[in-house]
């Protein structure tokens, strides 16, 4: 399969996003510079972490208008599969292609550190492959990871089964202990109605060998890979 | 001409950076105070003899799209000589 990893000023884990679908999964990735305006043909597209235009005004706003935001636009509304990392996910949340908004961290401190996630739902192509009662263990790395949405939103986000990840214990319970930023409901990860989008704010990239402390994160790229060859296979019969 | 519009975040939205203003300057001793909300002040300069009003309905919808992010802020726009 083929990925197309966005690339704008200040992306700091497209690299890493390379790195994972290239030398460890085995696929095809090409980073798209921001001022490209077509996604040549990709399978999935990911959105990486780092600190896009600096994160000026507001974490992902000015990176949501740059011109291949507009082709991953298309890309998702034709059902193409996202994934927004980090500052991936604060990009799609501007963008208006997931609900909600990423703000300031409860403790105002950047927290770099390894978390715990509960999956909250099997059904997304993001989290199918995770096996039931699964806890992940992934890194986290952001100062703007407090998920907020307001009641509405988030009664629809349950209603929906669109919450994915919630930050959680290493027995898998979702304490105010184990929320690193004060993410309302310990939400660490959504997917958009359609559930196509998905964005997090932990780093699943990071979390894809042993030599960098766990593979878990493989399990979400899993899922994806499963999913795309299932639809192509569906296209091809 | 100059428009100015003041950010500030919604009062639902959690605001950690007032809260800790706000400590502060408990711990210095200014008393009285019930709250702080830490925002955005943007500042944008017009073209001489720009009429106000046109200014202020692109602003209106600049603040909107861009400048503030409405989930999560409220703002105020004022167009001033």
């Amino acid at each position: 399969m083929r990925f197309a990893v966005i690339q704008f000023p200040a992306s700091n884990c497209d690299q890493d996003a390379v790195h994972a679908l290239r030398n460890i999964l085995g696929q095809e990735a090409d980073l798209v510079w921001h001022k490209e305006t077509s996604l040549a043909g990709a399978d999935a597209v990911v959105v990486p972490g780092g600190f896009s235009y600096g994160d000026y005004l507001r974490c992902g706003a000015i990176a949501r208008f740059s011109p291949v935001m507009q082709a991953v636009q298309q890309f998702a509304s034709n059902g193409g599969i996202v994934l927004g990392i980090c500052n991936g996910f604060q990009v799609l949340c501007e963008a208006g292609l997931l609900p909600g908004a990423l703000i300031r961290n409860r403790s105002l401190q950047f927290r770099c550190e390894q978390v715990y996630l509960r999956t909250v739902t099997r059904r997304s192509p993001f989290t199918r492959a995770i096996p039931g009662g699964r806890i992940l263990r992934v890194p986290i790395a952001h100062g703007d990871g407090c998920y907020f949405a307001d009641t509405e939103t988030l009664a629809t986000l349950r209603a929906k089964d669109q919450i994915l990840w919630e930050y959680a214990n290493a027995a898998g319970n979702p304490t105010d202990d184990a929320n690193p930023n004060g993410s309302v409901q310990n939400i660490a990860g959504i997917c958009n109605a359609r559930r196509n989008v998905a964005g997090l704010m932990p780093h699943p990239e990071r979390a894809c060998e042993s030599i960098l402390g766990g593979e878990d994160g493989r399990l979400i790229f899993d899922g994806i890979l499963a999913y795309l060859r299932e639809r192509a296979a569906s296209r091809a019969a | 001409m100059k428009a100015k519009i003041i950010i500030t975040p919604k009062k639902a939205v959690l605001d950690p950076q007032g809260k800790t203003v706000q400590n502060a300057l408990e711990h210095m001793g200014y008393s009285g105070i019930q709250g702080v909300h830490v925002g955005k002040y943007i500042e944008i300069d017009l073209a001489p003899g720009s009429d106000p009003e046109t200014a202020r309905q692109a602003l209106e919808d600049a603040s909107h799209r861009f400048l503030s992010n409405p989930i999560i802020e409220d703002f105020r726009l004022e167009i001033a000589d």
